[in-house]
């Protein structure tokens, strides 16, 4: 029975370990951003390879998870709903690490003047994916709480929609190159989709807890 | 001689272990938050437990509303049952094999003109319309208090898992025993009066009595069926009436065990009467249709939405049609046994 009690604890601790990884990468990802716009490359590609470090971790953490619940055959009724939070907030993860990837490869010149935009942009896209992590959490604990956490989610995920838009229109109102134009509007969009993800994750979280619920 | 004549109570017990474990383990096997193996071995020596310790109380009211004293009557009225519970189940119907055996003591009394004992018929059919009633209250009340105690604690899911898993291993070993208790008499009650059996003295302190070693019989007949088809009932029952989560199929468990307890325990019985209260019958009941209570129950206290109410009427109907139906089988089996096989089913 004490065994079976430790086990649990472990698989617990490792849920928990796998969402402090997504956590802090949302952290890291804005601190890498903001290096960026700050001209200070050394610690922004310091930052992408801190991130990458924690998608690989955050892999194996989850992959040993899934295996654990699968083999012994754990929380049978919830699995699937389980195994897909844990699937899609390391899309989230990942999404973040490719966003800074492709800062570090592509080095886009982005104005000047829309620096602060796209860390506000930034900022709302890692305050939906923390908000995301949180209802994910509470979801294991406490099911009361998981809609104010999605409804917060969904708040930065509008505000992120708000703010590109933003930033799209007045790109598309300045007079440079249509081809540097385009490029600042790919990087707006990658920013976007984070918190986009952010919100699948809790659309799927929504329909986890009604079953639970159930 | 007797063993073939017991070998109808024997494939009755068969049928009940085939079926009836499924009420206990059913939904936690379907689920698979407890594995078909330990299910088995737990409702079976719990089972042999409960037959062996507690199955005497219900078996005496069974004989109180006919005793069959002759070997060849008790066959024929088991294998009545047997022959019912086997079609019911083959054309889909919730069968009860206690109203098959009452149906077919009611036979026996026709055709050997005994007297029906009124009193301990109207007890046993009332416990058919109290024992759903009464294991749909346990679940709301149950369901209720767990909740309660959950929204509390706030324990983490998984620690929500481990607690269902152990609950019901403890709560299917429990309602193991009081299947065995209760239902026993169902396979061996019309034995107990006709069968020959001796008292078995193993040394100076070891006194096994003859009914017991019946009832020991009949709880392996309950373990085989058990082992050798109550699984594919398991895998398919559970989801018809409404469908159960792991932790309803606990809550819906407990209510069936604590019904089937309540209807066998002598103990509790006599606790009631020293306490001025009225005795609870001690009666052989239906676990399935406890178990269709106790499932209504928690749906209701769920909200009442997703039960699939048409599934009570095929209840009801299997209520009237097995004991009308083996009453019937059990005459005219009893007419040939009598006459055409020449073997006295009535002692004089």
């Amino acid at each position: 029975m004490k065994v079976l009690f430790r086990k649990t604890k472990e698989l617990e601790s490792q849920i928990d370990d796998y969402l402090d990884i997504v956590d802090r990468s949302a952290l890291i990802f804005l601190q890498g951003l903001k290096f960026y716009f700050e001209n200070r490359k050394d610690e922004f590609e310091q930052r992408y390879h801190d991130l990458r470090a924690m998608e690989s971790k955050g892999d194996f953490l989850r992959r040993d998870i899934e295996n654990k619940l699968y083999t012994h055959t754990l929380i049978p009724e919830f699995r699937g709903d389980v195994l897909g939070l844990l699937e899609s907030s390391d899309t989230v993860l990942n999404r973040m690490a490719i966003t800074l990837l492709n800062f570090s490869i592509e080095n886009p010149e982005i104005l000047e003047e829309l620096w602060p935009q796209y860390i506000d942009l930034a900022e709302a896209a890692s305050l939906a994916v923390e908000n995301m992590v949180k209802a994910i959490r509470t979801y294991f604990r406490d099911l009361s709480a998981v809609r104010d956490y999605i409804n917060k989610t969904l708040f930065y995920e509008k505000e992120s929609d708000r703010i590109s838009e933003k930033i799209k229109r007045e790109i598309f109102q300045k007079d440079i190159e249509l081809s540097r134009k385009a490029h600042m509007r790919v990087f707006v969009h990658h920013i976007e989709l984070i918190a986009d993800e952010a919100e699948d994750v809790c659309d799927r979280l929504a329909i986890a807890t009604a079953k639970r619920h159930e | 001689m007797i063993w073939f004549y017991l070998l109808s109570g024997l494939f009755l017990g068969w049928s009940l272990g085939a079926n009836d474990a499924a009420n206990i383990f059913g939904t936690a096997v379907s689920t698979r938050m407890v594995r078909f193996k330990i299910a088995a071995l737990i409702s079976s020596i719990f089972v042999i437990l409960g037959a062996t310790i507690s199955g005497a109380g219900p078996t005496n009211t069974l004989t109180q509303l006919g005793a069959v004293n002759a070997l060849g009557g008790s066959f024929t009225v088991a294998l009545a049952s047997a022959i019912t519970v086997t079609w019911m189940t083959k054309t889909k119907l919730p069968v009860s094999t206690t109203q098959a055996i009452v149906g077919g003591i009611l036979g026996w009394n026709w055709f050997t003109h005994s007297t029906t004992d009124y009193r301990a018929l109207s007890q046993i059919v009332s416990t058919w319309f109290f024992s759903p009633l009464i294991a749909a209250i346990f679940a709301i009340i149950l369901h209720r208090i767990s909740i309660k105690i959950f929204s509390r604690i706030k324990l983490h899911l998984l620690e929500i898992d481990l607690i269902t898993r152990i609950g019901l291993l403890l709560v299917g070993a429990f309602g193991a025993y009081s299947l065995g208790a209760n239902n026993i008499a169902n396979v061996m009650g019309v034995f107990v009066s006709a069968a020959p059996v001796k008292d078995l003295q193993l040394g100076s302190l070891i006194h096994i009595s003859g009914t017991r070693q019946l009832f020991f019989l009949g709880a392996l007949a309950i373990s085989v069926g058990i082992y050798t088809y109550s699984r594919k009932v398991m895998l398919t029952v559970g989801n018809e009436l409404y469908k159960l989560t792991p932790f309803s199929a606990l809550i819906a468990v407990l209510s069936v065990s604590l019904v089937l307890f309540i209807f066998a325990s002598h103990q509790l019985s006599v606790i009631l009467i020293s306490l001025g209260l009225p005795p609870i019958p001690l009666v052989p009941i239906s676990s399935t249709q406890a178990v269709i209570g106790a499932v209504i129950g928690i749906g209701l206290a769920k909200g009442g939405k997703g039960i699939h109410y048409p599934v009570i009427g095929k209840v009801i109907l299997g209520w009237v049609i097995t004991p009308i139906a083996t009453a019937l089988l059990c005459f005219i089996m009893l007419f040939f046994v009598q006459n055409v096989f020449e073997i006295q089913v009535m002692a004089p």
